[in-house]
């Protein structure tokens, strides 16, 4: 083996590990294939043409089943009904990212109200606030999720407000800890001293000081949040059908496995490249803003 | 330390008391539990009588302490698929569910240690980014999608083990890969960050100085210091298990509690749902009991910290 070609290769992975210059790219198309999915998905993400159906990617050569040759049309392939796998990826990045972004705001938001409140008054509210924390952490979310869609019928507000409900603990949990720890600081016994309300003194001076973890604490979850989103479309309580989301068109294309690998390899490629790229980055910013979290 | 015990204790059960009021109000919310008995030839004297002997003409406190005093005795009513008691339903599955999580637990620790180890030795090694690599993916890829991969590669295009079920010893190889790759990657970054640690530590300095084999410092000081982080998060791993074989026990037709509680979902199976919602929350907050009451007795550090 040649040692200098080696070399090279390791330190440009040295930097690639570095610096977060895939995540951004990944993150970047994401991003643009979530806001202009209209004008880039080539085909109607909804409806397809059984004439088309089970066609395998452009590099592939004819579908074993269906007989079917592949087409510069397609570039990723069709799935069972005849869909364009490209446009239905391009397209459920866009219900990928609402969806991951409402529920981080809201649990972002919530967390941090409940978090600082309690932390900062202690006693009976922070008490059950705790125990609520425990509830939510300790129930088997995707058993709990899964029951209420069943009873409740599925829809894309249900998954939100599920997900919303599951999401916030983390930030509570830690944005309190935050909070009792800055409540004993000097500067706070000094704003009691000068007569400013809680509310002041959470909103100037304990929400400065929570702001880089509850910022680190999101960048965390986008990932987690968009796997178990992908879990609940996979087991079929997900974003409803026929709306393109990639967990649900990873379980579509579960049963052609065998002779159709392509419906489920590319959404599943696409989940894991946004999961991936939002780790990284939560790993670098936490590194940058908080280490004290590592232990996250 | 007997008062931390009994707080802890006290907070578990209140927690627990929530979720079963919380399950509870699921399952009547998921209609009249008088419908899965419904047979054309039910008449209305019927269907009063077993609102009198379920005691549905009551009012609702009174029907969730009915329904929490049984949950105590593991009373949730009879299955409505197999007509007999739903914790013997489950009962049955228990066994290949943790069979399931103690082998992909076992993958974990035999891969995830020793990459860790390496890892923080040979760190910015090609070792050291091959490893790093392997925690990036599992920690990115979802399980579901995993176990379609190894279904693809190693049971369609090389047939070494079967697609799904479970019948010899081969059949857990794939799922316990795929559940597992998670926690493998989770130990490999908690086992690499320990060694840095530990190796940066200036009893480790000392031992290099004095002249101590590279080889005995790595196995015999530093990492007797640095399995025991790893090793704290074992209680942590084993119910992150327990949750993922709902989608692995899926994917793999593995019949063991996860399959068993998503057929019951879809089968409105209320007894058989609320029964492993309860047991596992009770598994976890039991588990989380254990752990503190163990860090307080190995650090009394941890014993002030209400919280």
């Amino acid at each position: 083996m040649n040692t200098p070609v080696i070399k090279t290769l390791i330190g440009f992975l040295r930097i690639l590990y570095t610096y977060p210059i895939l995540p951004v790219i990944v993150v970047v198309v994401v991003v643009t294939c979530a806001l202009f999915a209209p004008f880039l998905a080539r085909h109607d993400p909804l409806v397809g043409r059984l004439q088309n159906q089970d066609r395998p990617p452009i590099w592939g050569d004819v579908s074993v089943i269906s007989g079917k040759s592949s087409s510069p049309e397609f570039i990723l392939g069709t799935d069972a009904l005849g869909r364009d796998i490209l446009s239905r990826i391009i397209w459920g990045a866009r219900y990928s990212m609402i969806i991951a972004g409402l529920v981080l705001v809201a649990g972002a938001i919530g967390g941090t109200i409940l978090g600082t409140v309690a932390g900062f008054f202690g006693g009976i509210p922070d008490e059950m606030l705790m125990r609520l924390v425990d509830l939510t952490l300790g129930l088997p979310f995707i058993l709990v999720a899964l029951a209420t869609v069943v009873v409740f019928g599925n829809s894309m507000t249900l998954i939100i407000i599920l997900l919303i409900l599951f999401s916030w603990p983390g930030f509570a949990r830690q944005v309190r800890a935050e909070t009792i720890r800055l409540r004993a600081m000097d500067f706070v016994a000094f704003a009691v001293i000068a007569g400013a309300s809680p509310v002041r003194i959470i909103l100037k001076h304990i929400l400065p000081g929570v702001v880089n973890t509850i910022l680190v604490i999101v960048s965390l979850n986008v990932g987690q949040l968009i796997l178990t989103e992908a879990s609940l479309s996979f087991l079929g309580v997900g974003i409803p059908k026929p709306t393109p989301a990639w967990g649900s068109m990873v379980a579509e294309g579960r049963e052609y496995i065998s002779t159709s690998y392509w419906m489920s390899l590319f959404p599943g490629l696409a989940i894991f490249a946004v999961v991936f790229a939002m780790n990284f980055l939560g790993d670098w910013l936490r590194d940058r803003l908080d280490p004290r979290l590592r232990q996250l | 330390m007997g008062i931390l015990i009994l707080r802890r204790s006290i907070a578990a059960v209140i927690v627990l008391v929530l979720a079963s009021v919380l399950v509870f109000a699921l399952s009547r919310a998921s209609g009249d539990p008088r419908n899965l008995f419904l047979t054309e030839y039910t008449t209305d004297e019927d269907w009063e009588q077993w609102g009198k002997d379920m005691g549905l003409d009551k009012p609702y406190p009174v029907q969730y302490l009915t329904w929490a005093s049984g949950a105590i005795r593991l009373d949730f009513g009879k299955s409505v698929k197999d007509q007999i008691a739903a914790v013997r339903v489950v009962r049955k599955k228990i066994l290949p569910t943790l069979q399931l999580a103690v082998g992909s637990y076992i993958f974990a620790i035999v891969v995830g240690v020793p990459l860790g180890i390496m890892s923080a030795v040979k760190r910015g090694s090609v070792w050291d980014l091959l490893g790093r690599a392997f925690a990036l993916l599992g920690q990115a890829m979802p399980g579901f999608w995993l176990g379609i991969m190894l279904i693809l590669l190693f049971a369609v295009k090389i047939q070494i083990f079967p697609t799904g079920g479970k019948d010899d010893i081969r059949s857990i190889v794939l799922p316990s890969i795929a559940l597992g790759w998670f926690a493998a990657a989770a130990l490999l970054r908690l086992t690499r960050s320990a060694m840095l640690e530990v190796l940066d530590s200036e009893f480790i300095k000392l031992a290099r100085a004095k002249g101590v084999s590279e080889v005995r410092v790595v196995w015999k000081h530093a990492f007797r210091n640095a399995i025991v982080v790893p090793l704290t998060y074992a209680g942590m791993f084993l119910t992150a298990l327990l949750t993922g074989t709902v989608i692995t026990e899926t994917v793999y037709a593995w019949p063991g509690m996860g399959r068993l509680a998503v057929q019951a979902v879809f089968g409105t199976d209320f007894p058989v749902v609320s029964c492993i919602v309860m047991l596992a929350t009770a598994g976890y907050l039991l588990m989380n009991l254990f752990v503190d009451i163990l860090y307080g007795v190995l650090d009394p550090r941890m014993r002030s910290n209400t919280g």
